[in-house]
């Protein structure tokens, strides 16, 4: 029998009210791996994110982490046992970048975060020299590296980045790329809804989520053999 | 850690020594009295609103209810004034209690909201047919515990102990937490806050803070009506006075009631015609020119101020 993945979502429906968004979505995220989940603006990414977090409790279905049902526990508990979520907003404006990596490693005893801290200004410099300034008054490239550390901060074992390329230029895009290669190098997992397809280049698998379903799940390069998800997701070639 | 010691050297230690001593050397204690009430009443705005976002504006129902918690359980218990004025406190953390549902409000509603609470509180404590249980509109007299000593005495404790919380709430994780909601809540339960629990942890730290505070006033007054302890002014005056000298920070609240309050003072006594005018335009200028307050704009020009 294989061994039960590090996080486990099935058949997950939820919504808003009475609309229903997800029906029946689920992810596998095993250890160590990057999985991205590709979908467009409307396809449920963020709600299924949420879901996931913590912050929208599921109709029906289950979430398991590291062999645990989380399906209902609250979102401080899955952050405590390893779950870390990046927003699209990623950072709180009006802290200090410093508080923002405290409230990222809120559960983290002092000198550990300490630690970790230096670790992740050495990292991101920019914003190690402004760590006492605002997070607001950040440029949009470091804030979202900020965000990044701030999710780091409290050494998840599995990251849920809700867009991690939204509102960048391109060439920040590729900096956040690299630093996302470094630290999969570290051994972290992580579930990376997109609709930029740079990131797939990360990604071990790919799920697509179109109109609150998985449509496609499987490797990347199964994703490019496939010419109607071709079409879709990278554009005519 | 070092910051929270620091913070304390600098304010609470100084500021509760001068509450304690200057008694003996100026004589109008009940000038002092009213100082540190305001002190300790803006203080407990900055805990809800200056770490939550969220603007009391019938903060003052607390004072009122542990005022009439104490006074009550003074004459019907016969309790002794210590004991009392816990109870008078309980009183207050259980309407705060009772007013939770009112987080769901934001902005303005929530301001509003938490100002017709006190006013209800007002009409029920007021109402003429309760006269045999709160006295009604005839108001409440303690000459039997009458003791301005020991209860100027417990002010000061009370204030020192305030100011304490707010140091704690300023330097710790909790405190950081609280600022985070205020910042975005969302993004504060996402990272883990327990955005409900923090809230309400904080409100109802708020409204004790009050409800003390208002039994110790009831005690050193020993005489007074409803709408003395319900009065609006209360909850404008430290609203105003926490906003003044900067929300979020130790030393902003006492700034602000210092001045403010001092101002006050001395011209709402020599020249009360100007007063209104004078208060206006100070508070318009802090509006238009210093939204976040003194201290900030301290911090701005270099000063680390706590």
């Amino acid at each position: 029998m294989p061994s039960e993945p590090l996080f486990r979502a099935a058949a997950i429906e939820a919504g808003y009210g009475r609309v229903q968004v997800l029906w029946g979505a689920g992810v596998e995220v095993r250890e160590h791996e990057t999985v991205a989940l590709l979908g467009a603006n409307g396809a449920g990414k963020t709600t299924l994110l949420k879901v996931l977090c913590g912050l929208i409790p599921p109709w029906r279905g289950e979430i398991r982490f590291s062999g645990r049902d989380i399906t209902f526990e609250r979102t401080d508990k899955r952050v405590r046992a390893g779950i870390a979520y990046m927003s699209e907003r990623g950072s709180f404006p009006g802290l200090s970048v410093e508080e923002n990596i405290r409230i990222g490693g809120q559960f983290t005893p002092a000198a550990h975060l300490k630690r970790r801290m230096e670790e992740l200004y050495g990292v991101f410099p920019a914003i190690a020299e402004r760590r006492r300034g605002l997070a607001g008054s950040l440029s949009g490239g470091q804030r979202k590296m900020l965000a990044i550390a701030k999710a780091l901060a409290g050494s998840p074992r599995l990251l849920l980045m809700d867009e991690p390329s939204a509102g960048l230029s391109p060439l920040f895009v590729n900096e956040v790329f690299e630093v996302l290669r470094r630290f999969r190098g570290e051994g972290l997992s992580f579930l990376i809804a997109e609709q930029n397809v740079r990131f797939l280049d990360l990604a071990d698998r790919v799920y697509t989520l179109d109109g609150g379903r998985i449509g496609f799940e499987g490797t990347v390069g199964a994703l490019h053999a496939n010419d109607a998800l071709r079409r879709a997701y990278f554009g005519l070639k | 850690m070092l910051r929270g010691v620091r913070d304390s050297l600098v304010v609470v230690v100084p500021l509760t020594a001068a509450a304690a001593l200057l008694p003996f050397a100026y004589s109008n204690e009940l000038l002092l009295f009213n100082f540190i009430v305001f002190l300790v009443l803006a203080q407990g705005v900055n805990v809800i609103y200056g770490f939550t976002g969220y603007l009391p504006f019938g903060y003052v129902g607390f004072f009122g209810t542990g005022a009439y918690g104490f006074s009550l359980a003074v004459i019907h218990l016969h309790l002794f004034p210590l004991v009392a004025l816990g109870l008078g406190a309980a009183a207050a953390v259980l309407l705060a209690l009772l007013l939770t549902p009112l987080f769901r409000l934001s902005g303005a509603y929530f301001a509003i909201a938490s100002f017709a609470a006190a006013f209800a509180v007002y009409e029920v404590v007021s109402n003429p047919h309760l006269d045999a249980i709160t006295k009604g509109p005839y108001g409440i007299s303690l000459s039997q515990i009458y003791n301005p000593q020991l209860s100027y005495g417990v002010a000061v404790v009370i204030l020192a102990v305030t100011l304490g919380v707010t140091v704690y709430l300023k330097n710790s994780r909790f405190g950081l937490s609280l600022r985070s909601i205020r910042d975005d809540s969302l993004s504060a339960a996402m990272a883990g806050v327990n955005v409900v629990r923090a809230r309400t942890l904080a409100w109802l730290i708020s409204a004790l803070i009050a409800g003390l505070i208002g039994g110790v006033f009831a005690w050193y007054v020993s005489v007074f009506y409803p709408e003395t302890v319900f009065g609006a002014e209360f909850s404008v005056f430290a609203i105003v006075f926490a906003l003044f000298g900067g929300v979020a920070t130790v030393s902003g609240p006492v700034l602000g009631v210092i001045f403010l309050y001092g101002i006050y003072n001395v011209i709402g006594i020599s020249a009360p015609q100007y007063f209104q005018l004078i208060y206006g335009l100070l508070i318009m200028g802090l509006v238009l020119f210093l939204p976040g307050g003194v201290v900030p704009l301290l911090r701005r020009w270099g000063i680390d101020v706590p």
